[in-house]
């Protein structure tokens, strides 16, 4: 069972008092767009072993959604930050370079 | 035979005598004793059947670690299966039956498979029983499956009571032996807050048994004033009977704490399960001996040398009077002087190492026990109970040197740390050759949140098993804990000690190191699932080579005991039968937990009532005291009918509809979502949310919404009313309230986070009552205030004021198609509403109804019902709500999904009504069927019912389905087949059964 | 192959059982092969299987990182049904069940399928019409399956609660014929009969990159080096994104961590299989008395195989609820599996944007049933380059037509 820290509240709290919420950083598609990247938008994940960024919902508690950033193969939180964001900010990617040298991700590393 | 000597016994009281029943014989022991000392202390040392040959067993281990003494415990609400005799402390009135016997324990018929054991291999049944074809379900399987399982199953509801409790802790340490102990003094003196747990009811472990000095004190002495020390501490918490039973991600530890166990009479829970966050663990779980693997080593009386010293010092039980020891190690040693000094006799120790012990082999000589070096007991004699030894050279093939006579023999064949708890979570291993074992390899630990280790192994567990040593692990281990948190260790002043010097162990993993195949077919590893040195031999032969395929092909290690004796000597076997080290054959893993733990402890307080929270309306009370006749929604309970006299629920339903249309009904709708939607961008947030065009909605008005999922299916619907012109209440289904919310909320703050919108859930904030039929505009002015005639509140309004004396909110909407009303007041008021309505409409029949005469009367109106219509693969279109489709906004959630290939199709199935031609009614669920079958041999099908109903207002069986290209068909008749064997045949019909118009509605 | 038989086991028996060979050999890798399966566990091996029984293409390969049937083909509570409601997913899994008839007679290894009926409960009235529908559906689809009673349950049932306070059984949707087996002997059996068509099951080979010229895989790298082939299908549950990578796509699934669990051993009391899908909980009881039991799926993506105790406290707690003696035994082993989810929860079987290259993946919680099913029409997708009937609408393309096959329309959407 993981413990996450919600970025507004500032509560650390058991896995069971958040809801995981896939991938992050995902760029909606609307009416007009391609069908592929509307495929892409709602269906095709990075899936990785290794560095993740994920959504997560402070459900029992202040009922924020925010990222966090975790290794699927070690369950390693590198860090938690705010949803409202369309990239990672500087202090994560930092954390998760000092533990994963070279990691990438997407457009990002 | 095995006895109660009259001295010695540490943990026993014997002026506290307890009567206890074995098999339905009476028995005594005392006050302190486990099940399994009072039973040898009464001579009773065949204690269990095998699994597979149900050969006679005895105990064979002191502890957790016992694969044999099973029982079957108690009786009625408290019966339970596979309780282990060596971890069951005794009690005044314990029941206890031995199990996988028939007809009894002496005299079992299953042993005839012990008599085919040489045709039982293992996986043998993987070889066999497929022919004939028939047989396995009818003949094989009906066969082996009564002979498998091992207790009774119980029967009846448990009894008991069980809780969980939370706990946060910088340190927990696992194991109150010496080190352990000893970890939790340094940590706690660091000013870490501690919890130490002991599964044992005694703290102490193994130095209360075995003795010797640290410092100036005797060890039992010192551990009494470290644990006086630890319970006089603010910040350390002790709990004993308490095992670590799983070690999880992030630091999460279960404990699984026996209550009641060993005192039934005691009030209050059986088990509490600790759910523990801690900071670092520290497992000082102590090792576990191993058995030698030589013919015979399952004969009842045949015991590990730790186990036999701990019941002759712990319990004063002598196991036999003529003990031969055999080892490959200097601790058994301790065993054969502790039944000497108790005054009984060792003929033998046979010491398999070829340069014998160390220096407590000269100890054991100076007491006159014989001593042979580089010997090897080539076959234990006697059935269900040890006769002899036959002895042999161990370097041999088991040429038989002498028979020695003996009623016991005590085994050694090294130790094993406990690395479960390490391992759970990911800890990796390393092979220590000096001592033949897997230990904790320090460099890769279990790796918490934040990347770092979070247990530290300590004592006999990190494979330290010297005492002194051990405690002084165990200080070290409680300062890497502390400072991993960030504390500064205290330093703890350990005593002087003296380092035991021994002889090395040999590796031993078969006795006599040549021996046999007949020697090896009778050289037990498992003995719980009776795996042999053979079968694990045959598996390697066969190419299960793999640890896991060998311990899956041979069930080595899969028995109640998770192989906690057999995994590393199988292991070893297989690694020498594949001529491999044995690390680079590999080790299993270990899963959570320790030892088993039960269901009801992890189920905890939640069960009957209190299984789930149950959601009730503000009128609940009234339902219940009218014959409600209910039915769960999500968490909700509501009322289906509302049963009077002797009346059926489908009687009472038509009642219900028929009075409801002809004069008034009463439902409680207080379960239906209401979310408030609010803020400068509520009109632009609405119309993404909606297909509908809401933001032109003017205040004041209600309009029916459709909600998609961005994947484009109708994932909800409702009445919106805007409030005012900043602020909408979005009513949803019963069930999709918390959904719904949290769909918007997911929106609102992870894609259009700019948006100045605030949504919250209010459902249980209003009480909400539909006033529905042609009388129900006379009731509410009959309660007097606000006016609602006709021309003040027109069809799809709102206003708000007081109701006689309630605040209202006053909805005119109808999902019944008839004149109604939906009055919503403060929860507060919600009951006084309900007697007040139905009061004043007593003079017009008034008539509670429940959801089914609802759900009847939506679809005779042909209005669409989520969850029934739709199902998650629905969209908009396929049911004729494209009125409900705004075609100018640009945008909105589902929008671009509808345009795909699938879904923008004239193939897709569309709504229609159906009404059979003969008045029945479509079973529920029946799918129409069209000519001839697919490329898979299926049937064609062209459509299925969505919704089925006997409608009691028309007199006849109405549906609504789906059917390819159905608006354009109607009139046709078209085929349902039953699972009841017959056709349904059915006209196609516009889905709107009752007054199509909406007159009725609108008067 | 030495046939396998009571006589068998009786000769060996006099012997010591010295004269067993092994149930598959252990070869090197030859440096090309016609077909390259990745991925030894249930459904790479039937693959191979059908390719050479049904297609007579035995130039094949099975690689596996680590050893057969080690991820959740051995991993799974071993439930077999076919009681699907959309015509798709019943012909597959339908498939699947029919060819566990006779698997033990056609693999010459006792695979122990023991069709001992499977019970889906409908605890509510949603649930009720939602299998009712599904029997009709299987009706169709020539699945036999059976709407029963409350007391019809009680009566296959007997250590069950129908009338628990919160959710009464109002019904169960049941099908006689599903049942069972022994999910090692599944693996094995296929294995053993491969390698006796003269494929070649390599253990301990982990595939590290997929090698393609002009569109087309010719061969993949391997910490065995390099092997060639015409044809790839990549079969790796848990590993399916990973070797997606390699190949250069990306696909519609997540992996997570489903969680299961058993008690220790008791005398027989349940003689079929029983899913509770509202209150989220399945178990069977094995054929050594153990009550095998699973749960639901963690709700995050995870590579670490680890139980997770929250999880299992819901399952048990809906148990208990369910079969109230279950308070009284006691959990002996948890642990976890990781599945691959689709965007359906429907698998994928189909080419990829690579060609020659196709993929058989994304069971979520239902793998182990498909085995023979999958196996058979992935062999017949690889074997003509083209999906046949069985296969034909599980092909990744539904993901933009918006052609999804959802069984969690019917109530019920766990294994």
């Amino acid at each position: 069972m993981l413990i996450l820290e919600c970025p507004y509240c500032g509560v650390t709290g058991e896995e069971t008092e958040f809801h995981g919420g896939g991938e992050a950083h995902i760029k909606r598609f609307g009416p007009g767009s391609s069908d592929a990247d509307f495929e892409t938008y709602l269906f095709m994940r990075e899936n990785p072993k290794g560095v993740h960024f994920e959504r997560w919902r402070h459900v029992n508690g202040c009922g924020k959604w925010f990222h966090a950033a975790r290794c699927t193969m070690t369950l390693e939180v590198f860090g938690t930050y705010s949803a409202q964001t369309f990239e990672p900010p500087k202090e994560i990617k930092d954390a998760i370079s000092a533990k994963r040298p070279g990691w990438s991700w997407r457009e990002f590393s | 035979m095995s006895t109660r000597l009259t001295t010695g016994g540490a943990r026993i009281a014997r002026n506290k005598p307890v009567t206890f029943t074995f098999n339905g014989k009476t028995l005594k022991g005392f006050e302190g004793d486990t099940l399994a000392s009072a039973l040898l202390a009464n001579d009773q040392m065949l204690m269990g059947r095998s699994f597979k040959y149900h050969r006679p067993r005895g105990v064979v281990a002191s502890g957790a670690e016992e694969p044999n003494a099973l029982m079957n415990m108690g009786e009625g609400g408290k019966f339970e299966p596979n309780q282990r005799a060596t971890t069951t402390e005794l009690f005044d009135g314990l029941v206890a039956q031995s199990q996988n016997h028939w007809p009894s324990l002496e005299v079992d018929v299953g042993v005839v498979n012990n008599a085919m054991a040489r045709f039982l291999p293992a996986g043998f049944y993987y070889k066999t029983f497929t022919f004939p074809k028939f047989a396995w379900k009818h003949v094989y399987e009906p066969i082996i499956r009564k002979s498998a399982g091992l207790g009774k199953a119980p029967t009846e509801r448990d009894v008991d009571t069980y809780e969980h409790f939370y706990f946060f802790a910088d340190v927990v340490v696992i194991g109150g032996g010496i080190a352990g102990l000893q970890a939790a003094k340094t940590a706690a003196l660091s000013g870490a807050k501690v919890l130490i747990m002991e599964q044992d009811p005694a703290w102490g472990g193994r130095a209360v048994v075995d003795g010797g000095m640290l410092g100036e004190v005797p060890a039992a002495d010192y551990v009494s004033a470290l644990v006086a020390e630890l319970e006089g501490m603010d910040n350390v918490t002790m709990r004993n009977r308490m095992m670590g039973a799983g070690v999880y991600d992030h630091g999460y530890v279960t404990g699984y704490e026996r209550l009641r166990d060993h005192a039934p009479e005691m009030a209050g829970p059986r088990h509490r399960l600790w759910r523990i966050r801690a900071g670092q663990i520290i497992t000082a779980t102590g090792a576990i001996e191993r058995p030698l693997s030589f013919a015979g080593n399952d004969v009842p009386g045949v015991m590990l040398a730790a186990a036999l010293r701990d019941y002759l010092v712990m319990y004063g039980v002598s196991v036999g009077d003529r003990v031969v020891v055999v080892t490959n190690n200097d601790d058994a040693y301790r065993t054969a002087i502790a039944v000497k000094k108790a005054g009984l006799d060792v003929p033998v120790i046979l010491d398999a190492r070829a340069e014998g012990g160390g220096a407590i082999a000269g100890e054991a000589r100076a007491l006159g026990i014989r001593v042979e070096n580089g010997k090897a007991i080539a076959k234990v004699t006697g059935g269900k109970r040890v006769k002899s030894v036959k002895i042999c050279a161990q370097a041999g093939e088991g040429g038989v040197l002498e028979e020695i006579e003996c009623d016991a023999v005590a085994m050694s064949g090294g130790f094993s740390p406990v690395v479960h708890l390490w391992s759970h979570c990911g800890g990796k291993l390393t092979w220590d050759e000096e001592h033949a074992m897997f230990r904790p390899d320090a460099e890769r630990p279990p790796k918490g949140a934040n990347g770092e280790g979070f247990v530290v192994p300590a004592g006999a567990a990190n494979g330290v098993l010297d005492m002194g040593v051990g405690l002084a692990d165990g200080d070290h281990a409680g300062r890497l804990a502390v400072e991993a948190l960030g504390l500064k260790a205290a330093d703890a002043n350990l005593p002087a000690f003296d380092q035991a010097v021994e002889a090395p162990l040999a590796e031993v993993w078969m006795m006599p190191q040549g021996a046999g195949p007949k020697l090896r077919a009778k050289a037990w590893l498992d003995y719980q699932n009776d795996v042999k040195v053979s079968d694990v031999q045959l598996a390697a032969q066969e190419g299960y080579e793999s640890v896991e395929h060998t311990k899956r092909y041979t069930t080595l290690g899969m028995a109640t005991d998770q192989g906690k004796l057999s995994n590393i000597n199988g292991l070893a076997v297989l690694s020498h039968a594949l001529d491999k080290p044995i690390p680079a054959t590999g080790t299993t893993t270990f899963r959570p937990p320790y030892t088993p733990i039960s269901m009801g402890s992890i189920a905890g307080e939640a069960r009957g009532d209190v299984f789930q929270p149950l959601r009730r309306t503000p009128m609940h009370d009234w339902h219940e005291a009218n014959g409600a006749h209910w039915e769960p929604v999500g968490h909700w309970r509501r009322a289906y009918c509302y049963l009077q006299g002797e009346e059926t629920p489908h009687e009472a339903v038509s009642r219900e509809i028929l009075a409801t249309r002809k004069s008034l009904g009463l439902l409680d709708a207080s379960t239906l979502g209401k979310l408030i939607v609010k803020g400068p961008d509520a009109g632009k947030f609405m119309d993404m949310m909606y297909t509908n065009m809401m933001s032109s909605l003017k205040p004041g008005k209600c309009r029916y919404g459709l909600m998609c999922s961005e994947n484009g299916f109708l994932s909800d619907d409702g009445v919106v009313v805007r409030l005012e012109d900043e602020s909408f209440l979005c009513h949803t289904t019963t069930g999709g309230a918390e959904r719904i919310h949290a769909h918007m909320e997911e929106w609102l703050q992870t894609e259009w986070w700019d948006w100045e919108v605030y949504v919250t859930n209010v459902t249980e904030q209003w009480a909400q009552v539909g006033v529905v039929g042609p009388n129900s505009r006379k009731v509410l002015e009959k309660l007097g205030g606000v006016d609602v005639s006709k021309e003040t509140l027109a069809f799809m309004e709102y206003t708000q004021g007081k109701l006689g004396a309630f605040d209202a909110r006053i909805f005119r909407i109808s999902f019944a198609g008839e004149l109604s009303y939906e009055i919503a007041v403060p929860a507060s008021q919600g009951a006084a509403l309900w007697d007040a309505l139905y009061e004043a409409g007593e003079e017009f029949g008034v008539t509670p109804y429940g959801t089914e005469a609802m759900h009847v009367m939506r679809a005779e109106k042909g209005f669409i019902m989520i969850g029934d219509e739709t199902d998650g693969t629905i969209i908009p279109q396929d049911l004729g709500l494209n009125w409900a489709i705004s075609k100018k906004k640009e945008d909105f959630l589902g929008k671009r999904a509808q345009k795909r290939a699938f879904m923008d199709n004239p193939e897709r199935w569309q709504l229609v009504g159906l009404e059979t031609t003969d008045g029945s009614v479509i079973p529920d669920g029946a799918y129409c069927v069209a000519e001839g079958d697919n490329a898979n041999g299926q049937r064609n099908v062209q459509g299925r019912v969505t919704s089925t109903y006997y409608s009691p207002t028309l007199g006849k069986g109405i549906a609504m389905g789906l059917l390819h290209d159905g608006p354009n068909r109607m009139g046709e008749v078209v085929s349902f087949p039953g699972t009841d064997g017959k056709s349904y045949e059915a006209k196609v019909v516009s889905p709107v059964f009752y007054d199509p118009d909406g007159e009725k509605q609108n008067v | 192959m030495r046939r396998y038989s009571a006589f068998a086991v009786a000769r060996e028996a006099a012997r010591f059982h010295s004269g067993w060979e092994r149930a598959w050999r252990s070869p090197a890798p030859k440096k090309k092969y016609d077909v390259i399966i990745v991925g030894a566990g249930g459904h790479g091996l039937a693959t191979a299987f059908y390719l050479g029984k049904n297609f007579g293409i035995t130039n094949v390969a099975i690689l596996e990182k680590g050893w057969l049937g080690g991820g959740n083909t051995g991993r799974n509570t071993t439930i077999i049904r076919s009681n699907y409601l959309q015509d798709p997913s019943a012909a597959l899994y339908e498939k699947a069940r029919s060819l566990y008839e006779t698997m033990s007679q056609d693999l010459n290894y006792n695979v122990m399928f023991s069709p001992r009926g499977v019970i889906m409960l409908a605890q509510t009235e949603h649930e009720v019409r939602g299998y009712k529908r599904t029997a009709h559906a299987n009706m169709l689809q020539g699945v036999t399956t059976e709407f029963i009673s409350p007391a019809r349950v009680k009566e296959l049932v007997p250590i069950i609660n129908i009338d628990g306070p919160r959710y009464p059984v109002l019904g169960g949707l049941w099908q006689a014929r599903g049942g069972t087996a022994r999910h090692d002997a599944v693996a094995w059996g296929y294995a053993r009969a491969c390698s006796d068509m003269g494929m070649d099951i390599i253990q301990q080979c982990e595939v590290t990159g997929v090698r393609s010229s002009g569109g087309k895989v010719v061969g993949v790298d391997t910490s065995k080096g390099a092997i060639d082939c015409d044809k790839l299908g990549l079969v790796v549950a848990g590993n399916s994104g990973d070797l997606a990578n390699m190949a250069g796509f990306r696909l519609p699934m997540e992996s997570v961590a489903l969680q299961a669990l058993v008690s220790e051993p008791i005398k027989p009391c349940m003689d079929v299989v029983v899913m509770a899908n509202t209150v989220h909980g399945y178990m069977s009881q094995s054929d050594k008395g153990e009550m095998v039991i699973g749960g639901g799926t963690d709700g995050f993506n995870n590579y670490t195989q680890r139980g997770s105790f929250h999880h299992v406290e819901e399952t048990v707690r809906a148990l208990v609820e369910t079969f109230p003696m279950v308070s009284r035994l006691k959990m002996l082993r948890q642990w976890g599996g990781i599945v691959d989810v689709t965007g359906d929860r429907s698998p994928v079987i189909g080419k990829t944007p690579l060609g020659n290259c196709f993929i058989n993946a994304g069971w979520g919680t239902g793998g182990f049933k498909a085995i023979p099913g999958g196996g058979w029409a992935t062999a017949e997708l690889i074997a003509k380059g083209e999906p046949g009937p069985l296969s034909a609408e599980f092909g990744m393309e539904r993901f933009i037509e918006g052609r999804f096959i959802d069984e969690s329309v019917a109530a019920g959407v766990a294994h």
